[in-house]
């Protein structure tokens, strides 16, 4: 690297650097480049495997696609002595819908209280949520667990859905949302109209919020689905309650000289599909609202 | 002042007491579920630490018997190995968590940088962004388990590096302490990386483009703006992502405990405070080990915690008109 005095000028910099430039740009690429391949390799390697058949998988390591893809989908599909994927796959969707849905309806409520109305406590009620937005539910898990044995909630939906009305992160989301984007006004109009309030978050708010909850929606969704910790913990001893990460859990502990190795890649294909499918429509929308979520760490 | 403009100045004042009541109601299904999901079993979980509670061989009920201090005690006294349990957890979740955050803090940092200059002007950004992001959304249980797979003796990496002539036998990349934990930092380096750019590149974005302009006009090269403007300024936002990721860090569970199939090897190498936690609640509802080592690791999340809460605060008390328009920068850019 040359250096210049100030006589030199900010041109100068700028024509002499033109081969710098192009060097950097090719360090740039070549750095983007082996990024990509790492995160794309694996899951390559993911689908390459689950197109191959057991014997081929036994046989060697081979980068290229092969034919028995669809047989393999077929066995995973229908597969109930290892995992019954799509039993699976329903429970997570079932599980994943409901608290997208409660998480973001909620969310989206509560900021609404704390941002459209006036009342004692607001701040508290608001500082409070800020205060434990960040503190994670695993250390609750114990107490959590037991009051599920206590009434007798183990190996139920409900504690793993409805615990999603309250989501610290989800409604800080919606407020700041609100805050950018409701003005009081649209609902004093609404109320001069002689709409309750109730009826005005539902048909005047929530249209104004559908990008945000559309945000959101997927966020947890995602989350939902993935989400492996507390379901292990309530479905353990129930096989046909499992969701799909417990179900990928289990795969770890078999003996897999005597399974069918295709059919195991087909599975984690399946664990991976849905989310995979929403991001490949979504992929625009959900990175240009990555930094809304930023607080999930 | 007319009669009928006092009127309506009454009735308006009237509606707005009875409006109140709505903020109740519509906050109250919030805090109902979030006493009763999150911190009432919090504080039974604080409660259990004091007890002796467990399943003796699974089958015997132990207690609930009162003992103090003692669960804190046993957690933080040498074992039979002369080590301390829970500070070996924490440096194994500490150690791992570190060797995938440096290379992800770094890269994030660089690839934001890239991403954001006029004068690179980075082609394809759109798609880059999409795939270095992607590994955050797959599931993390299903991921682990595909490199279980990969990884595994007859594997196809072992059996690619026999091919290519640079192994002779299968390497056992989950028996050896470095590699398995190198795996594990690999996976969550993969799965946050992608985040962390996309947060830093919102936050270089934020920072007023005059002054990089400004900067480059008074003869500073890139790496000088780097170190002297563009870090400096990012300062705030940089440390917020490693306390958040720390957080996130201190939960790690689902990639080791996959990966190790939930016993930690080799020799508890690969053992995080979570998968000990689980450890306790399934195996013998140890309810009270469990509550004392959720304790310890509450108080760790809580005092990075305020730190979050508190940058937070800072830059909500500053109204949210800024943070709209940077918003609306970043969207512009993305």
């Amino acid at each position: 690297m040359s250096q210049y005095t100030r006589k030199d000028s900010y041109a100068g910099e700028a024509k002499s650097s033109r081969g710098t430039l192009i060097l950097l740009r090719v360090l740039v690429y070549v750095c983007l480049a082996i990024l990509t391949f790492l995160c794309l390799f694996f899951f390559y390697l993911m689908l390459v495997n689950a197109s191959r058949s057991n014997n081929e998988l036994m046989g060697g390591f081979s980068p290229w696609f092969s034919t028995h893809f669809f047989d393999n989908l077929k066995n995973a599909w229908t597969s109930t002595d290892m995992v019954n994927i799509k039993v699976g796959m329903l429970n997570s969707l079932f599980i994943a819908t409901l608290s997208s849905i409660l998480t973001t309806y909620f969310s989206a409520l509560t900021a609404y209280g704390i941002h459209a109305y006036d009342f004692k406590g607001k701040k508290a009620a608001f500082t409070f949520i800020m205060a434990v937005m960040m503190i994670p539910p695993q250390v609750s898990a114990v107490g959590f667990i037991q009051l599920c044995y206590k009434f007798d909630l183990v190996g139920s939906y409900l504690p793993l859905i409805v615990p999603s009305v309250a989501a610290p992160i989800v409604f800080f989301y919606m407020k700041q949302y609100m805050d950018s984007v409701l003005p009081l006004e649209i609902v004093e109009a609404a109320r001069v109209d002689g709409s309750n309030e109730f009826r005005t978050f539902n048909t005047i708010v929530l249209p104004i919020m559908k990008p945000a909850i559309a945000v959101q929606m997927i966020f947890s969704f995602v989350g939902s689905w993935n989400n492996y910790f507390t379901p292990a913990l309530l479905l353990g001893s129930e096989k046909s309650k499992h969701t799909v990460p417990i179900m990928i859990a289990t795969l770890r502990s078999y003996d897999w000289a005597k399974r069918d190795m295709g059919a195991v890649y087909m599975f984690m294909v399946l664990a991976i599909l849905p989310v995979i499918i929403i991001y490949l429509f979504l992929s625009k929308f959900i990175i240009k609202n990555v930094t809304a979520g930023a607080v999930k760490g | 002042m007319s009669n009928l403009q006092q009127d309506t100045l009454r009735k308006k004042r009237r509606k707005s007491l009875s409006y109140a009541k709505w903020g109740y109601i519509f906050i109250l299904p919030f805090f109902v579920i979030y006493i009763v999901c999150s911190l009432i079993p919090q504080f039974i979980t604080v409660y259990n630490s004091f007890f002796e509670n467990y399943l003796k061989g699974g089958l015997n009920q132990v207690g609930p018997n009162f003992v103090g201090f003692d669960n804190y005690k046993e957690l933080l006294t040498p074992g039979r190995t002369g080590e301390i349990m829970v500070l070996k957890y924490m440096g194994n979740t500490m150690l791992m968590w570190i060797m995938g955050a440096i290379p992800q803090i770094v890269i994030a940092l660089v690839l934001a940088v890239w991403f954001t200059s006029y004068r690179l002007k980075i082609k394809g950004q759109g798609f880059f962004k999409t795939v270095i992001y992607m590994p955050n959304l797959i599931m993390a249980s299903a991921f682990s388990m595909l490199f279980v797979t990969l990884f595994s003796d007859g594997g196809p990496i072992n059996q690619m590096l026999q091919n290519a002539g640079i192994l002779d036998e299968p390497f056992k990349f989950f028996d050896v302490i470095i590699s398995i934990r190198s795996l594990i930092a690999l996976m969550n380096f993969l799965m946050w990386f992608g985040n962390t750019t996309i947060l830093l590149m919102a936050g270089i974005m934020g920072i007023d483009q005059s002054i990089f302009e400004a900067a480059t006009i008074d003869g500073a090269k890139s790496t000088q703006v780097f170190f002297k403007v563009t870090l400096p300024l990012l300062m705030p936002i940089v440390v917020y992502t490693v306390i958040t990721a720390m957080i996130g860090g201190i939960q790690m569970y689902d990639v080791p405990q996959i990966i190790t199939n939930g016993r930690g090897t080799p020799m508890n190498s690969t053992m995080t405070m979570v998968m000990q936690l689980n450890k306790y609640i399934s195996n013998n509802k140890n309810y009270g080990m469990g509550g004392a080592l959720s304790v310890i690791i509450f108080i760790f999340t809580a005092i990075l915690s305020i730190f979050v809460f508190k940058s937070m605060a800072a830059q909500y008390s500053t109204n949210a008109q800024p943070q709209k328009n940077y918003k609306k920068k970043g969207a512009k850019k993305a």
